[in-house]
């Protein structure tokens, strides 16, 4: 495998992290303040993109900073996978970012300057975890994004935002330094190496006890990916507003803990170890699966909006990290695609949550009837969002689920094909009767209806471009299949 | 010139210290530039020697050139400059110039009146506590310890009300602890007939299975134990610290426990050895089970406080329970993390009285409920106190996150589980602290920014404290991102050989 040192990972990290300064220090003029971060996201997906060709041809970037204990530094690695989540991040911060200005300005919302420093800061911590070539850099871009994302939870500082953000806290900061952080201590303990690697480091451990146990804190650890029973943070960091919780609990700080996982069961144990061990495989397959139908059973008994889709995010995350279970080839891709997929359905469907809530304060479904007529765009929009999500054609979502699906039939745990099925049609079950409700039901509250101002222009256009993305995935898949390809082919060929 | 420089490390405090008590009868004003001085010349002859050391290993000292060579070997005093205790001398008296900076608007404020050998005192203190450390003797360790002791229980004494019984109950436990040291040197003394460090070492494996021996290194222990304030012997330390003048604490606090458990570093790496160590399980087991003890005490009572400062004293002791944790695993990772967390904590607990003493200069006493809206009264001081919370959790990259690494690395090796989960339940509880006090100070105030609602005036605390607090708090990034250098070039040097590989 060849590499190339290089510091553009760096750079690319670095961008919106002096974004965040340039939007501390400009904070008196909103405008200025803005442009700042679309000038820096601007560069930032064209360095991304810059990227692209050499990595499709299975090349590494690689820089390392310093050292920060024996053989383990603070270094980066730019791999398809870590590409392919740091493009869908920064791409999305774009349409989030015009979104946030329709959503806060207007309402004279407090502490905007603050909110957009730690969201530039939160997107910077993601992108460094995707780039990470070791677990210990990993874990310290995870840090800095949970402790940068808690301002934005309680952003409202009220008492429901004081106690999501504890809640947060709790789940996300505990489960790491308890779980996580010990484990990765173990490992290097035994083996002296944290990198990931192709076949990973624990080959040598013959113990499965040891494995068993590692794999399990490591899974649980990592909660931002909402393995049940450390889901509730998610439902509970909804109090944030809209932007935070489209861009950051539907991709970014989400997407990072499955990531963490992806990268911990193919780099760190490896796809033989897991295919090789059964019970090993099992065991993440059979977490994964119980979270993803029972989150989608908890999505159907959900009023606010808002939680539903947090629900949805839980089970959408099990997807992923049960195709990585199956421990094939296709599996793996089929998870690594369904990132992006996954990404720009929730997307869409948190702003539009978000824009009927500016439109006209309504939180829940029961409250949305009729709604359909008055903000036909809006709710079209959302209908793309759900079919992506669901996993219909014409959007990106199918092309994802067909691969997780082709992968679950190739493995020896066969029986998750019928558990994506089943979830699929849970997933229609709860977003269509929205949709349905929305476009034909009689509205319940005829006075909100007619107060309701249309959206501003701000807050529709992200919508625009995001439920395009979800279908434009669908027509235009095969570069990002490419890339999850080229990962896959990476970590299963020997 | 640079072979004088082990002894310039003390006399710099020293002559400061009696300068500065001259003074004060004439001149009080003079006292603190005079100990600044001292500590200036102090702490530069200290960071140079980091370097020579670094480069061209231990260097050794004997005063008045009364030296082994010539014959003096009993009654010639040796200072020595070595692997393991160049960067505590560097930190110790680093530390203390910013304090003696730092402290000299609060000496003014809470002190007013009564300042006058005020920095005398500190001068002596550090004086004492840089002794503990460079000494090459035995013996010379306990007078330095006295001085050390001596001067930290007047600086308590120099508070209002309770702090005399806080300094008294202090003065019982501390000169208990110097009793049972001095003891333990005496039944050394007795066997191996000399006092000075190297030569005990040297002697040490050749007296074999001695009963006597056994008998001075578990009394040293106590001793040690009893200065450091190590669980079950930390009864005196919230108070001291309490009702101590805030100014006294914040030199206290970071440096006189941190000092004991170099101490006790000194007696079983140096001294005794890892292998003696080793050879007695019975201790080991006993100390690993009291340090994993002394951390969750410590945490449970520090989630139960309602005064910083006390909450602070509360983290001090949790910290003692690490250093004596990993030095007891007797491993490589584990002394190593031990070694590293002197100096961090020294650093970090120093940054946290630092930032405490900017709330209590402007809000009074800190009580808890007293922080509402401190993050928009004093935005830079709160950040460094969220910095230092962060570096005391663990969170990376600040020095807090890498000693924790070693220690849970030396526990994970030695298997000592209940060690670990200590470990990781002390960052838990000290997270759990520091979000507590963000929504206090944060989040339970309307937001001034929200128009109609009352704006929260900034009353920051004066450059000449917020200056030295920023540095060290910067300070602990720095010291975070170089510890892998840190290690590499000179603490794994101070490792016995028999652990080197």
């Amino acid at each position: 495998m060849e590499s190339i040192e290089s510091f553009t990972p760096v750079w690319i990290i670095l961008t919106s992290s002096v974004a965040a300064l340039l939007i501390a220090l400009l904070g008196r003029w909103p405008n200025v303040r803005e442009s700042c971060i679309f000038a820096a996201a601007a560069i930032k997906l064209g360095l991304l993109l810059s990227l692209v060709p050499d990595v499709l041809k299975g090349k590494l970037y690689e820089f390392e900073v310093m050292e920060l204990i024996p053989d383990v530094g603070l270094a980066f690695k730019v791999d398809a996978l870590g590409l392919l989540f740091a493009l869908v991040s920064v791409s999305l911060w774009i349409p989030t970012t015009i979104f946030s200005m329709g959503f806060l300005r207007p309402l004279k919302r407090h502490a905007q300057t603050r909110f957009f420093f730690f969201f530039a800061i939160a997107i910077s911590s993601a992108v460094g975890v995707a780039f990470s070539a070791n677990l210990l850099t990993l874990f310290i871009f995870y840090e800095v994004l949970s402790l940068s994302t808690y301002p934005l939870v309680t952003h409202h500082q009220d008492d429901d935002a004081i106690k999501g953000g504890r809640k947060y806290l709790t789940y996300l900061l505990g489960t790491s330094v308890a779980l996580a952080l010990p484990a990765m201590i173990i490992v290097y303990e035994r083996t002296g190496n944290l990198n990931f690697t192709n076949g990973g480091v624990l080959a040598d451990v013959t113990s499965t006890t040891l494995l068993v146990v590692l794999l399990v804190m490591f899974l649980f650890g990592f909660a931002k990916a909402g393995l049940m029973p450390f889901h509730a943070w998610l439902p509970g960091a909804m109090v944030a507003p809209a932007p935070v919780s489209a861009l950051l609990h539907a991709v970014a700080v989400v997407k990072v803990g499955v990531f963490s996982i992806i990268r911990v069961l193919t780099g760190i144990f490896g796809v033989d170890l897991l295919a090789k061990t059964p019970s090993l495989s099992t065991i993440v397959c059979v977490l994964a699966a119980i979270t993803l139908i029972v989150a989608s059973l908890i999505a159907l008994t959900q009023d606010n909006i808002k939680s539903r889709l947090a629900y949805s995010t839980i089970g959408q995350l099990s997807y992923i990290i049960l195709g990585v279970g199956l421990a094939t080839k296709i599996g793996i891709a089929g998870a690594a695609l369904h990132i992006p997929m996954h990404a720009f359905g929730k997307i869409t469907l948190f702003l539009c949550a978000g824009a009927i809530y500016q439109a006209c304060g309504a939180k829940c479904i029961s409250e949305i009837h009729g709604i359909g007529h008055k903000f036909p765009m809006t709710m079209t929009a959302f209908f793309i969002g759900s079919l992506c999500v669901i996993g219909l054609p014409p959007t990106g979502g199918f092309i994802s689920k067909w691969y997780l699906l082709n992968g679950s039939l190739d493995s020896a745990q066969q029986w998750a094909f019928a558990v994506f099925l089943t979830s699929s049609l849970l997933n229609a079950a709860y977003f269509l009767p929205i949709v349905y409700k929305a476009f034909f039901a009689k509205p319940t509250d005829t006075a909100r209806l007619e107060k309701a101002k249309e959206p501003p222009p701000m807050t529709v256009v992200p919508l625009f471009i995001t439920s395009a993305g979800c279908l434009l995935l669908f027509f235009f898949s095969d570069k990002l299949f490419k890339l999850a390809d080229t990962f896959a082919k990476m970590y299963t060929v020997q | 010139m640079t072979e004088q420089l082990p002894t310039i490390i003390i006399l710099g405090p020293l002559l400061g210290a009696t300068l500065a008590a001259f003074a004060a009868w004439f001149r009080p004003r003079l006292s603190q530039p005079l100990v600044v001085l001292g500590l200036v010349i102090s702490s530069a002859a200290a960071l140079k020697l980091v370097f020579i050391v670094a480069d061209a290993g231990a260097q050794e000292y004997w005063l008045g050139g009364w030296s082994r060579e010539q014959g003096y070997g009993v009654v010639g005093i040796q200072i020595t400059v070595d692997y393991l205790n160049t960067l505590l001398l560097a930190a110790v008296s680093g530390i203390a110039l910013l304090t003696s900076v730092y402290t000299r608007r609060l000496v003014d404020t809470e002190l007013a009146g009564r300042q006058r050998y005020f920095y005398a005192l500190f001068s002596l203190l550090v004086t004492g506590l840089l002794g503990i450390t460079i000494t090459g003797d035995i013996f010379n360790l306990y007078v330095f310890m006295e001085i050390a002791a001596l001067s930290s229980y007047a600086l308590i004494a120099y508070g209002k009300g309770r702090a005399y019984m806080a300094a008294f109950n202090y003065l019982i436990m501390g000169t208990m602890g110097a009793c049972l040291y001095l003891l333990g040197v005496g039944f050394i003394f007795a066997k191996s007939g000399t006092l000075n460090i190297d030569d005990v070492s040297a002697s040490i494996p050749a007296l074999g299975q001695s009963q006597a021996l056994f008998v001075g290194f578990v009394l040293i222990l106590l001793g040690a134990w009893a200065k450091m304030a190590f669980f079950p012997f930390h009864g005196w330390l919230p108070n001291a610290y309490v009702h101590g003048p805030t100014a006294s604490t914040a030199i206290l606090a970071p440096l006189a426990t941190k000092v004991a458990i170099y101490a006790m570093l000194r007696i079983m790496v140096t001294v005794y050895s890892i292998k003696y160590i080793n050879s007695s399980p019975g201790i080991q087991s006993l100390a690993l089970y009291l340090s994993s003890l002394a951390i969750v005490v410590a945490s449970f009572f520090s989630l139960t406080q309602i005064n910083l400062k006390k909450l602070a004293s509360y983290f001090v002791l949790s910290e003692i329970g690490y250093m004596v944790g990993g030095a007891w695993l007797a491993n490589k990772p584990g002394l190593t993390g031990a070694m590293v967390h002197v100096v961090a904590d020294a650093a970090m607990t120093s940054a946290l009285f630092m930032a405490i003493g900017c709330i209590v200069y402007r809000l009074g006493q800190a009580q808890l409920d007293d922080l509402k809206g401190v993050f928009f009264k004093m935005p830079v001081t709160m950040a460094a106190f969220v910095v230092t919370m962060a570096a005391l959790i663990g969170v990376p990259p600040t020095c807090g996150f890498f000693s924790k690494w070693y220690l849970i690395e030396g526990a994970a090796k030695a298997d000592a589980w209940h060690f670990v989960a200590a470990l990781l339940l002390s960052s838990l509880v000290k997270a759990i602290i520091l979000f507590r006090i963000v929504e206090i100070g944060y989040n339970r105030v309307p937001h001034p920014a929200i128009k109609g609602n009352p704006a929260i005036p900034r009353n920051e605390a004066p450059l000449s404290m917020l200056i030295p607090t920023v540095a060290m708090t910067l300070g602990l990034i720095v010291l975070g991102l170089g510890t892998s250098t840190l290690v590499n070039t000179i603490i794994s040097k101070a490792l016995p050989a028999a652990l080197a590989q």
